[in-house]
């Protein structure tokens, strides 16, 4: 049997005591440790902001650690409130919410900013999972429906604001929901036709900038000086990068300032520019670690709720990673999400780490189970 | 919470929800193949090619500044140019921190460097990028482009740019209109779009330089560039085309101007001529002047300090800044007021003994004429300026409604005119003065204030706006300076839309035509102040008055001629013309000139002749 199933009391090791994951955070650490290694580079070895990333991922373990004391039962009963106040806060930032980079994402509480659209990459996945959870898989044709409701309505709010990153997370962490409950094949081809059909619908709804984006993607010469300037470059530095690199602390492109935003969003590229290809592989093979992890947590689960949940929130973690790299390499178009765990940044690190917190105890929480 | 119940089966659904991981890690698997694929693509199948783009040629993104939109007179008469000019930059990285100061010296002994130049290098030098051009010297001569060139290959990373400067062909005539342009310092970067002047050097800083900025500065424009390891620009790979500045159209004309200022002679003083019938602004001018083209390029500190200290003030606009008692240029509003409030009427009249009293008062309030006026109606109060017979009107009108008519004429208010730095000038009334000092009004303020002096200031724009709109039966315009606009590309100006306009309430049109009689009087009279200024080419309706600049005692008499020059009192003179359907509304104030009707008088005088097309000398069109 699985030697880390808590089997019997006298058996539970320390680490299950505090309800963590051994594997899971090994491999989290791993990733965030390289992340600085490379940050450190990125901010041209300015300790303030290595400091500032540290305590921010102080901030993000201690949230992982309390979410990972939350029984996923404590979790199930309160996810339709969640969700509701979710809706709420996502209706207020759209009413009355800060408006920052000509976008407007935060509700001021005072001394605080908060970002309700962040918590709702967590609650959406939950609210589906709830859902679904005590309800024959696969789904029905109206489950589905409502299904789809649940995940487009904080969808639709969030693009609106405009935020088309974490719309995306949002839209595909309910939807993996959906898909992992069992959606069958032929609908799952028919809603991606419908998406790929709804796309001059959706370009007509489109802010300008995010016009452009999508424009830039598929012609980067076209808009040098603004995001294609970033698409240019950023190849630039990872092809520079070769094999093995220009060595730590020494990438030109990085550090001559032609590559923007190269802490956030765009340090895959100073990893790529410093470290090649083999560095950049060494972390995809982390990344590998973490989400085999994820998955092989959502497929020991023991019930629907956590068994989607956790499924769910692993695979949003790819999504993460392969939104982020493929923009950074040239592949998709720019769209404003960081590198997860790796990226300079507070409230997206917080996010992600709760998840991990909340895998880390559907995995320390299960009940005995006669063999 | 109350669910239905459906029977599921764990075991199946387990067994399919493994299934649906595999496929997505298959998945994944999949896409991260296609990321790799990508990377092997770049970093090793194109890894030479973009080695070279990375180490050897670097592309750069270079901001093209907009050229900046040209300003003309109403005739289409040039006022701000630019002219090319050479400049010398240096860039910081490729120079080398070691050999800057070398190669500074080294500079000096070919091109004329001053101390001021390489101050500001190194002030420009900190706060830019290493790799950025960072500007040495402006305004290269000919012969220092030449030198320099022979000598460029013991300089890299210094380099020579064409650039365009702003010129001011009317330099000094129109200094307080156009005002200039200055280089950019921190405080504009604040205050300034920085995307949108990147790469700009000048911004402008008074005048309609400053106050059209947005649209006479364009649209940066940008240079995608391929350097070489020096940062040589090696080919232009992509362009986008800044957008030019749009050109203004002002509605000043140039000989209004030149006979403006041509007319002050040695004089201070401000003149501001507007058509009543659009508040557009023909004339401009502030006295003494100064050169607006030394300013462009930095100016050094020596003649900053002249031009500063001069006690003449040629920095200072006095026609938008200079507050002036408006003196007996006040009394044409006064008696409207009377009449138009009912406290006179045209027929009544007032005996003029040379003194005014109080009742209960032991002061004497003098007239200007010691012997008196004898019996005044208003015709003739305001065509000799008789003072005892305002303190009168004044005295019954009050403070108040007097304040509250005169507002209407846009006294102690900006004009709104389309420059900064405006001043408010001050219509006094009892809540003011309880406001500012705390202590109630006098009657005998009152009298003062009838006569336009005491706590009465304004601007000699707010005086042209104020005759404007008396002579046009209460039509004010916000004055304008800008006419039209020509966006790039097109073919001709867009005139702008006309300014607001506020109607003065009228009560009866026949006081305003006896005021406007009474002013034409003025003029016309052989008793009339301004007489002298009588033409037989065209009809001139005006006041004269004079500001005291210290006060008398009662019994003093005033001697001109003994009095220091900078004690002798302002001259005024309002004006308009023709009387019945006015083209032209004028507004000078002389200081230190003494009498409105000697000295004030033939400027506006002069500034209408150019108007109308007539040569002063003779008095014939």
């Amino acid at each position: 049997m699985d030697s880390l199933n808590p089997g019997s009391g006298t058996r539970r090791t320390l680490m299950q005591r505090l309800h963590l994951d051994t594997m899971l955070l090994v491999g989290v650490l791993a990733c965030a440790a390289l992340g600085l290694v490379v940050l450190y580079s990125a901010a041209d070895q300015n300790q303030a902001v290595l400091l500032r990333q540290l305590l921010r991922l102080g901030i993000a373990l201690g949230t992982l650690f309390l979410v990972a004391q939350i029984p996923p039962q404590f979790l199930f009963r309160w996810t339709p409130w969640l969700y509701g106040l979710g809706i709420l806060l996502l209706v207020a930032v759209l009413v009355t919410g800060h408006v920052g980079k000509g976008a407007q994402r935060w509700l001021d509480l005072g001394i605080l900013r908060f970002q309700p659209s962040e918590m709702m990459k967590l609650i959406v996945p939950m609210m589906v999972a709830w859902y679904l959870a005590d309800r024959r898989l696969p789904p029905r044709p109206l489950e589905i429906l409502v299904s789809v409701f649940i995940l487009a309505l904080p969808t639709v709010l969030i693009a609106r604001q405009p935020d088309l990153g974490t719309a995306l997370l949002i839209g595909s962490a309910g939807f993996f929901v959906l898909y992992l409950a069992g959606l069958s094949w032929r609908l799952l081809a028919g809603l991606l036709g419908l998406a790929a059909a709804s796309t001059p619908i959706l370009w007509h709804f489109m802010h300008d900038y995010q016009r452009q984006r999508v424009l830039t993607f598929l012609d980067p010469q076209q808009d040098p000086m603004g995001a294609g300037y970033h698409i240019i470059q950023s190849t630039i530095a990872i092809g520079s990068g070769g094999l093995y690199g220009k060595g730590w602390l020494n990438g030109t492109q990085s550090h001559l300032e032609f590559l923007p935003e190269r802490s956030t969003d765009f340090i895959f590229a100073v990893l790529g520019e410093e470290f090649g290809l083999m560095g950049i592989l060494v972390l995809l093979f982390l990344y590998g670690f973490v989400l085999t992890r994820c998955l092989y947590i959502a497929t020991r689960a023991q019930d629907s709720f956590t068994r989607l949940l956790a499924g769910s929130l692993g695979l949003t973690f790819f999504v993460y990673i392969i939104v982020n790299t493929g923009m950074v390499s040239g592949l998709l178009p720019v769209v404003g999400l960081p590198l997860p765990l790796i990226s300079y940044g507070g409230t997206s690190m917080v996010t992600l780490m709760a998840a991990f917190g909340m895998l880390m105890s559907i995995h320390t929480h299960r009940k005995l189970l006669p063999h | 919470m109350a669910r239905p119940i459906t029977i599921k089966d764990p075991l199946l659904e387990r067994r399919m929800f493994i299934r649906r991981t595999v496929a997505a890690l298959a998945g994944s698997l999949l896409l991260t193949l296609a990321l790799i694929a990508r990377l092997v693509y770049l970093q090793v199948v194109s890894y030479d090619h973009y080695r070279t783009l990375s180490e050897n040629n670097r592309i750069k993104i270079q901001p093209v500044p907009p050229t900046r939109g040209l300003i003309y007179d109403r005739h289409g008469v040039l006022l701000a140019e630019n002219l090319p000019s050479y400049r010398l930059e240096l860039i910081p990285e490729q120079v080398g921190e070691a050999n800057m100061e070398r190669t500074l010296d080294a500079l000096g002994r070919i091109i004329n460097i001053r101390p001021v130049d390489r101050e500001r290098f190194q002030k420009l030098r900190r706060r830019m990028h290493r790799f950025e051009s960072i500007p040495l010297r402006f305004h290269l001569s000919p012969e220092e482009v030449a030198r320099f060139a022979v000598n460029r290959y013991r300089f890299p990373g210094v380099e020579v740019h064409a650039g365009l400067s702003r010129h001011y062909p009317y330099g000094r005539l129109t200094a307080h209109v156009v005002g200039y342009v200055g280089r950019m310092n921190e405080q504009d970067l604040k205050r300034l779009d920085p995307r949108n002047y990147r790469g700009t050097t000048h911004t402008g800083r008074v005048g309609i330089e400053r106050a059209y900025e947005p649209l006479l500065h364009g649209t940066v424009g940008y240079e995608q560039v391929e350097t070489n390891a020096e940062g040589r620009t090696l080919r232009v790979l992509k362009r986008q085309d800044p957008v030019p500045g749009s050109n203004l159209y002002l509605s000043l004309d140039l000989r209004l101007q030149r006979a403006a200022m041509a007319a002050f002679g040695h004089y201070a003083g401000a003149a501001v001529a507007l058509d009543p019938r659009t508040g557009q602004v023909l004339a401009m001018v502030s006295v003494p002047t100064y050169d607006p083209n030394l300013f462009v390029n930095g100016i050094d500190r020596k003649r900053y300090q002249a031009l500063n200290t001069d006690p003449e003030r040629p920095l200072f606009n006095r026609a938008l800044r200079g507050q002036y008692p408006p003196g007996s240029t006040l009394k044409p509003f006064v008696g409207l007021a009377g009449l138009e409030l009912g406290f006179t009427t045209r027929d009544s009249r007032t005996f003029c003994p040379g003194y005014y009293m109080l009742k209960g008062g032991k002061r004497k309030y003098r007239d200007w004429k010691r012997t008196g006026h004898g019996f005044m109606d208003i015709t003739h109060a305001i065509t000799q300026s008789c003072d005892v017979y305002f303190y009168d009107l004044a005295h019954s009108l009050g403070i108040d409604r007097l304040h509250d008519f005169l507002a209407h004429f846009g006294f102690g208010r900006r004009s709104g005119i389309d420059l900064m730095g405006e001043r408010a000038g001050n219509l006094p009334s009892s809540a003011w003065k309880r406001r500012a000092y705390h202590q109630a009004w006098y009657p005998g303020e009152t009298l003062i204030a009838g006569i336009g002096q005491g706590y009465d200031l304004a601007t000699p724009i707010q005086l042209a706006v104020a005759v404007a709109t008396l002579a046009s039966y209460g039509q004010r315009h916000t004055p304008r300076l800008a006419r039209a606009l020509a966006l790039p590309g097109d073919v001709r100006p867009r005139p702008l839309p006309p300014t607001p306009v506020q109607q003065v309430p009228v009560i009866d049109r026949r006081h305003w035509s006896t005021v406007i009689h009474a002013m034409g009087q003025v003029v016309a009279n052989p008793h009339g102040t301004a007489r002298r200024i009588r033409t037989r080419a065209y009809s001139i309706g005006g006041k004269t008055g004079t500001a005291q600049v210290f006060g008398l005692k009662e019994n003093e008499k005033y001697n001109a001629s003994k009095l220091a020059e900078k004690l002798r009192d302002h001259a005024l003179f309002v004006a308009f013309a023709p009387v019945d359907h006015p083209r032209i509304a004028v507004a000078v104030v002389v200081e230190h000139g003494g009498s409105g009707g000697a000295v004030a008088a033939p400027i506006a005088r002069r500034i209408m002749d150019a108007y109308f097309g007539v040569d002063s000398d003779h008095g014939q069109p």
